[in-house]
């Protein structure tokens, strides 16, 4: 039968010329970081933005944390060309300090913005997140971003699909950001590259939607532009009352369509299966998201690696990561603790974390930082008093944005140093120039603060 | 702006590395421009700023053609990886695969993307490591690479390649059916969001 991810391209197809589709977008999101030079290509061309009404931007990739005055001169160039871009074309804006502004990822569903069934596309690679929603979401460069504001659509061929079976029953210390990097790892960096996948089995429709949304966001990071799951009651649950959802007698007609996205037996080109029964929390030991080992595991050995390409990528990283094989992950010493990003800067991810510090404070040789993913996260989770956990467990309480993820704003990491993050890359120079990243859930970063070391929860 | 190619002949710059990430092509940093130029000094920057890289080798100074290992270009959206390769002398790149976003960004850019299989990449590799003064041919119209007693074919997009065969605006061959689009909208459900409102 056809898949979800069929269904939902069939949906938005224009038209059709040789093997590729043109799709409709139903939503473009948009940051300050890949657009200028999309909107510089519209007035050189003499083109209008199509469907501003459809378009959505928010500045999130250059924003400080500690203030809302952007002092580097580029990052607020970037930002203040987008503000007048806005204005020029009549495109919403969510601007620093606007109470719903927030990484573009994070803020677009607390909106309400993405619903099932949908086409949305921002220039950025982890629009992924948004496939939680059961909606095919996915980054672009930045000519494809200037393509979709002229004509709303996007020229692409049919992707194949690829089922992701997540069986038995998965353990309570095992989260999202678990499942997505025992996934990555299984199937590697670029190993489901040209598929679009679909995310599925009990550990999936057991996640709230803010996990949903950590395992989609990490979807590029296995190859794959998007993953989807199948919209369910968590969804609709979620949706119901959030500012764009639809209302009313609309709502139900809404509902009745996005009851029908889910297949009972679909077929895929490809099923690929991780059973969740046996997994403990995961950490990177590498330099990219597919280079994992269970916490408890130690530093491989690459030398004895198979494979000549992962032998050479697997010893470069360990170089670069100051490493030796057979080390244990749990005998790291970290010098920064980063929670945050569009991957684990949601409400549920700064519980995850505030659980873990009640009580307890992080270690003096440790520096943490917690970003909330947007301003509405760090209102609710003000509400509830995290901020207080945070501040008198020692950990900095920032304002939102995508912070230490990428080394794009003020927060980076200072020469080699070794930071636990809940981000979704740990390239080399990815945090700061020479910064080693290990990859880890919100709760394995608290543990690790307290603990001055890679750490579980459960080991405090 | 539309580019227009048919092939391209150069030197080679080796890459034996895969998963080549394009925050390794060109870290955040260099990113915080408005414009689609003058990144050059970003390309690869963390890799030349520790030394001895391949770049900076005089000897390879001109090529214009970088062979590189499995999976280039993964990770970020960020086009101005593209721009960089284009803006230091890069007019083709040969690897074994890609980043999706990466590829698409390339051909996009008239940067000329190609896959071949992974001995012949090496192959490549080994030869232009024993000379400098390798050259290759990356020919878009007759979808293969050549050098002295090497000759494959590769696979790539048809629609990106008729777009730069024929030099065309990717943006104006889609306005060009604009009726559909119109079409499409007009039965769009009413329920969707709509910004703003």
């Amino acid at each position: 039968m056809t898949t979800l991810v069929d269904k939902v391209w069939d949906s938005h197809v224009v038209d059709h010329r040789d093997e590729d589709d043109l799709l409709y977008v139903d939503l473009h999101l948009m940051h300050e970081a890949t657009s200028p030079q999309a909107f510089d290509g519209l007035r050189l061309a003499g083109r209008a933005v199509r469907r501003p009404d459809l378009t959505l931007a928010v500045e999130d990739h250059n924003v400080p944390t500690t203030s809302l005055l952007v002092t580097d001169p580029r990052g607020r160039a970037q930002l203040e060309r987008l503000r007048a871009n806005c204005a020029a074309h009549g495109i919403e804006l969510l601007r620093l300090g606007d109470a719903r502004q927030g990484i573009v990822h994070v803020v677009a569903p607390e909106l309400g913005l993405v619903q099932p069934g949908m086409s949305v596309v921002c220039g950025d690679s982890h629009t992924s997140t948004l496939g939680a929603f059961g909606a095919l979401a996915f980054g672009t460069g930045t000519s494809d971003v200037e393509h979709v504001l002229a004509t709303q659509t996007i020229a692409l061929r049919r992707p194949r699909t690829m089922a992701v079976e997540f069986t038995g029953e998965r353990p309570p210390d095992v989260t999202a950001k678990d499942l997505a990097l025992a996934f990555i790892t299984a199937i590697g960096a670029n190993g489901a590259h040209g598929h679009v996948l679909e995310y599925r089995g009990d550990a999936v429709t057991g996640l709230s939607m803010e996990g949903r949304m950590t395992l989609c966001n990490m979807t590029i990071e296995a190859g794959a532009r998007a993953g989807l799951v199948a919209p369910d009651e968590t969804t609709f649950a979620y949706l119901a009352g959030r500012p764009h959802a639809p209302r009313g007698e609309v709502w139900e007609r809404a509902l009745a369509r996005w009851r029908t996205l889910p297949t009972d037996s679909p077929t895929f080109d490809r099923t690929v299966t991780v059973d969740v029964a046996g997994l403990t929390p995961f950490v990177t030991w590498g330099t990219n998201p597919g280079q994992s080992v269970p916490l408890d595991g130690r530093v491989p050995d690459p030398t004895a690696f198979a494979d000549p390409s992962a032998r050479a990528a697997g010893t470069r990283a360990l170089a670069y990561m100051g490493l030796e094989p057979g080390v244990r992950m749990r005998e790291l010493d970290i010098d920064t603790v980063f929670v945050g990003s569009c991957t684990n800067g949601r409400l549920e991810d700064l519980r995850a974390a505030a659980d873990v510090l009640r009580g307890r404070t992080v270690a003096s040789s440790v520096r943490m930082l917690v970003v909330p993913g947007s301003s509405d996260v760090r209102q609710r989770a003000e509400a509830e008093g995290l901020d207080e956990v945070f501040v008198r467990a020692g950990a900095q309480w920032r304002l939102s944005g995508c912070s230490m993820c990428l080394g794009m704003n003020p927060d980076r990491l200072h020469g080699s140093e070794r930071v636990a993050s809940t981000s979704n890359r740990n390239y080399e120079g990815r945090q700061g120039d020479r910064a080693r990243t290990h990859l880890v859930s919100p709760a394995v970063a608290a543990a690790t603060a307290v603990a001055g070391r890679l750490a579980a929860p459960s080991e405090l | 702006m539309p580019v227009q190619l048919t092939a391209h002949t150069g030197r080679v710059v080796p890459l034996r590395r895969s998963d080549v990430d394009t925050d390794q092509i060109i870290p955040a940093e260099f990113c915080k421009e408005l414009t689609k130029t003058g990144y050059a000094k970003g390309l690869f920057a963390h890799w030349r700023a520790r030394g001895g890289f391949v770049l900076d080798d005089p000897a390879r100074a001109g090529a214009s053609i970088l062979v590189a290992g499995r999976n280039f270009g993964t990770g970020s959206s960020r086009e101005h990886a593209v721009w960089a390769l284009r803006d230091w002398g890069f007019a083709a790149v040969v690897a074994v695969d890609y980043g999706d976003i990466f590829l698409r960004n390339a051909l996009k850019n008239g940067l000329l993307a190609v896959a071949l299989d992974e001995g012949s990449v090496a192959e490549l590799a080994d030869r232009a490591e024993a000379d400098p003064a390798f050259e290759l041919t990356v020919d878009l119209e007759g979808r293969e690479v050549r050098a002295p007693g090497f000759r494959r074919s590769f696979r790539i997009d048809d629609r990106a390649r008729w777009l730069l065969l024929n030099g065309l605006d990717d943006i104006a061959v889609t306005l060009g059916r604009d009726d559909r689009i119109r079409a499409y909208e007009q039965a769009r459900p009413d329920w969707l969001p709509v910004v703003g409102r």
